[in-house]
């Protein structure tokens, strides 16, 4: 018989979960003990290799987990409880889901004997987190434990990156088995991404972008998960064409905002240059984006005479809104790499510059310009202070959802990948704070600022307890306009200023609230000393709560009305009353 | 266009639906069938007949026939969107092969005297149906074919004393000598 206390191999399941991310190299991970949980957390106080990041709520846990995976690259980790640990991860789960950030859940669960028996804290969390995470598993035996924790890595982070869960029943944990480092044999055979875009399709493709007179690029979140390698073939491939380039909420940072090529970001919110260059493109080049409805408009008329090629890893993604004329199915990186040599080889600069004039006038709309003011701070003004008081740092900025947000893209230039984490798909308020934790986690030295609004930042304000606990002095840069400034727009807009339940009527006092929390509170109200406040944010070595108070009533322009094209939108200078009721005409009466 | 405030872009897509057959081929494991079924219930599919087996035990392999309907659309994210599951191996849409026999079982249960049971018992073997169950005032048929050959004899027995009706849903395969 074998003498099972001398093999190395033999351990518990609780030991397994911490040795399978020793070796799949996690050095943080985030989460919050519970009863089901408890033998794994035994492990993790008997070691320390891996640093556990002590949340306020699951759902901190989860964010702080994105944000680390979208600052680093490498997947995020989190361990929560049964029942509710788990129920509460839901929300980052399908955030992570729908902006394809690669994180890897583990669950405790109750007794395999007691499932199904509603015993304490149980919930069924494979079937809860099923429609949330790319994929997930429950292990009843021992034996299955290894290859699931490795299968959940690959999982998580090859072909689209998205969140896994793997649940485990606390008998698992206890029980003794053979641990196995990872292998090949770990992965279902039915599992097997594509890298490498299609020969043919690339050079069709090539064809297509040499003989375009009205050429643009159009990128999104699939460049940056692509790896840092991919945003230098974007910037490659943008200077070898001399096309222009946009990109989604989700890709900027992959070609730098300072790029001579860029016309900034489009869709709903986006500049009037680039949605207008996207309708009258007569090639689009869409590179690890997915034609989303925030950034299509009206599908029947997106793009109406533009032959469109479509470069995304998740075949799915392929004619799911938006019907295109050359799919390439690979990693946004593989296949520029792949499309800049056949280019190189067989095409020259197409002549694009009757095309440029074009833009140019359209730029020359200045559809970002919004009326400055000495009185009251501008919350656009703000962020614009904010960059130029940060640039040139080692800064990453996180956001809340909401005008904040869009005001952010708009006017936060960002030069490099991974340095802008946002909730895209979902749009989960509450994200930017725990995000910023993530990230701060990871680069201890930077400067992570959480760019908020007042109504997001109540949502996860707790884990500024976090923050103060493991030393991370992240910056929660709130525009506090006593509102919740994207609910009152679409309420003006579209809902006769019937303003139902978007003002917030008992803010906290943010200073106070800093203090309460051990962390450092500035408050700014006049222009003028906004610069200095900003400086004070960025020495303080603490966490600090900045409440920047702002126009409580501006409202983000440009903006792509519902149920109109990309050359329909609405301009800041245009924006008075009649304009915007004839905009929305078919909504109901406006003010 | 005219449509209600929103902060979404309401449209009414026009493309006609048309009627798939999916042949998918998934690992045997606990959760598999919920997947399939939770992508069809959470984005909307259809599902007109679930057949699901397992039919290769070595391999740990089953067999899930769908007939689904949609635009052309909506026909291939449905087949891209199975694709991508972990556990689904390969996903072949049998109407496209255009060479694919389909086949349902049906068991249908009529009760009468007199007249309508003689008539019913015609109708039966004219379909080649069997009794695989009487009593002296019921039958039990099996019937097997393709789903319009079903519904036919099913429609007929209505006035002849139907009573239940339990259909396997569509089992399907392709002509030639290649497998899936």
């Amino acid at each position: 018989m074998k003498d099972t206390v001398h093999d190395p191999n033999q351990m518990t399941g609780a030991a397994m979960v911490v040795r399978a991310l020793k070796d799949h190299g996690v050095k943080h991970l985030f989460g919050y003990p519970g009863g089901a949980v408890l033998p794994i957390y035994d492990e993790i106080f008997q070691q320390s290799d891996v640093q556990h990041v002590l949340v306020r709520h699951e759902q901190g846990a989860g964010h702080a987990a994105e944000g680390y995976a979208r600052s680093t690259g490498l997947p995020g980790v989190v361990l929560v409880t049964s029942g509710p640990g788990a129920t509460n991860m839901v929300t980052p789960l399908t955030d992570a889901l729908m902006d394809s950030i690669p994180l890897v859940c583990i669950t405790g669960q109750v007794p395999t004997h007691l499932i199904g028996n509603d015993a304490f804290q149980e919930c069924d969390t494979v079937g809860i987190t099923r429609p949330c995470t790319k994929h997930n598993w429950l292990v009843r035996r021992i034996e299955d434990l290894p290859r699931v924790l490795h299968e959940a890595f690959y999982v998580a982070t090859t072909g689209r990156p998205g969140p896994v869960v793997v649940d485990i029943p606390k008998d698992v944990q206890f029980a003794m088995g053979t641990y196995h480092p990872p292998r090949k044999s770990d992965v279902h055979v039915s599992y097997a991404p594509r890298v490498k875009g299609d020969a043919m399709q690339i050079r069709k493709a090539v064809s297509l972008l040499a003989g375009a007179k009205r050429p643009i690029i159009y990128t999104g979140g699939g460049v940056i998960n692509a790896g840092r390698e991919a945003s230098k073939l974007l910037r490659e491939l943008v200077q070898v064409t001399g096309f222009p380039i946009t990109s989604t909420l989700m890709g900027l940072g992959a070609y730098p905002a300072s790029g001579p090529n860029w016309l900034g970001m489009l869709g709903m919110h986006g500049t009037y240059e680039s949605n207008m260059a996207m309708h009258d493109c007569d090639v689009m080049l869409c590179i690890g984006a997915r034609f989303d409805d925030r950034i299509t408009g009206r599908t029947d008329a997106f793009s109406p005479n533009s032959k469109k090629i479509h470069v995304d890893i998740d075949p799915s993604s392929i004619n799911k809104n938006i019907r295109v004329d050359i799919p390439i199915i690979g990693d946004a990186g593989n296949v520029m790499a792949d499309l800049l040599q056949v280019f190189k080889a067989e095409a020259k600069k197409p002549d694009v510059k009757a095309w440029w004039q074009q833009i140019a006038q359209w730029r020359a709309r200045n559809s970002l310009a919004y009326k400055p003011s000495n009185d009251v701070i501008l919350p656009q003004y703000a962020i614009q202070r904010l960059f130029e008081l940060t640039r040139g740092r080692d800064t990453y900025i996180t956001t809340e959802v909401g005008q904040h947000q869009m005001w952010a893209a708009q006017f936060y230039g960002f030069e490099e990948p991974h340095r802008w984490m946002t909730s895209g798909g979902l749009g989960t308020m509450g994200y930017g704070l725990p995000a910023a934790v993530g990230v701060q986690m990871a680069h201890r030295d930077s400067l992570v600022i959480d760019i908020a609004g007042d109504a997001s930042v109540m949502m996860t304000v707790q884990e500024m307890s976090t923050a103060i606990q493991h030393d991370l002095p992240i910056k929660i840069f709130i525009l506090n306009n006593q509102y919740m400034g994207m609910v009152r727009q679409w309420q003006q807009l579209l809902h006769g200023n019937r303003l139902s339940h978007s003002y917030t009527e008992a803010l906290p006092d943010f200073v106070k609230l800093a203090d309460a929390f051990g962390a450092h509170g500035i408050q700014a109200t006049k222009p003028g000393d906004l610069d200095d406040a900003i400086m004070e944010m960025i020495k303080v070595k603490k966490p600090v709560l900045f409440d920047c108070r702002v126009a409580a009533l501006e409202n983000c322009f440009p903006m792509i009305p519902s149920g109109k094209a990309h050359n329909e939108m609405l301009l800041p200078a245009e924006a008075n009353d009649e304009a915007t009721a004839k905009a929305f005409a078919g909504g109901k009466a406006l003010v | 266009m005219n449509q209600p405030a929103s902060a979404y872009f309401l449209e009414e897509r026009h493309d006609p639906n048309e009627t798939h057959t999916l042949s998918v081929l998934v690992a045997n494991e606990p959760g598999v069938l919920a997947r399939v079924i939770g992508l069809f219930s959470g984005r909307g599919y259809n599902i007109e007949s679930l057949t699901v087996s397992e039919t290769e035990h070595q391999k740990h392999l089953s067999r899930i026939t769908i007939v689904t309907t949609g635009t052309p659309m909506v026909i291939e994210q449905i087949k891209h969107q199975l694709e991508r599951m972990i556990p689904i191996h390969r996903v072949v849409d049998m109407t496209l092969t255009g060479r694919s026999i389909e086949r349902e079982l049906a068991m249908v249960k009529v009760a009468g005297r007199g007249e309508p049971r003689v008539e019913s018992l015609r109708l039966a073997e004219a379909f080649r149906a069997r009794v695989i169950d009487a009593t002296t005032e019921s039958f039990v048929f099996e019937i097997t074919g393709n789903t319009a050959k079903i519904d036919q004899f099913v429609e007929l027995m209505k006035p002849l004393g139907l009573v239940e009706v339990s259909r396997t849903g569509v089992a399907a395969i392709v002509r030639g000598a290649e497998g899936m």
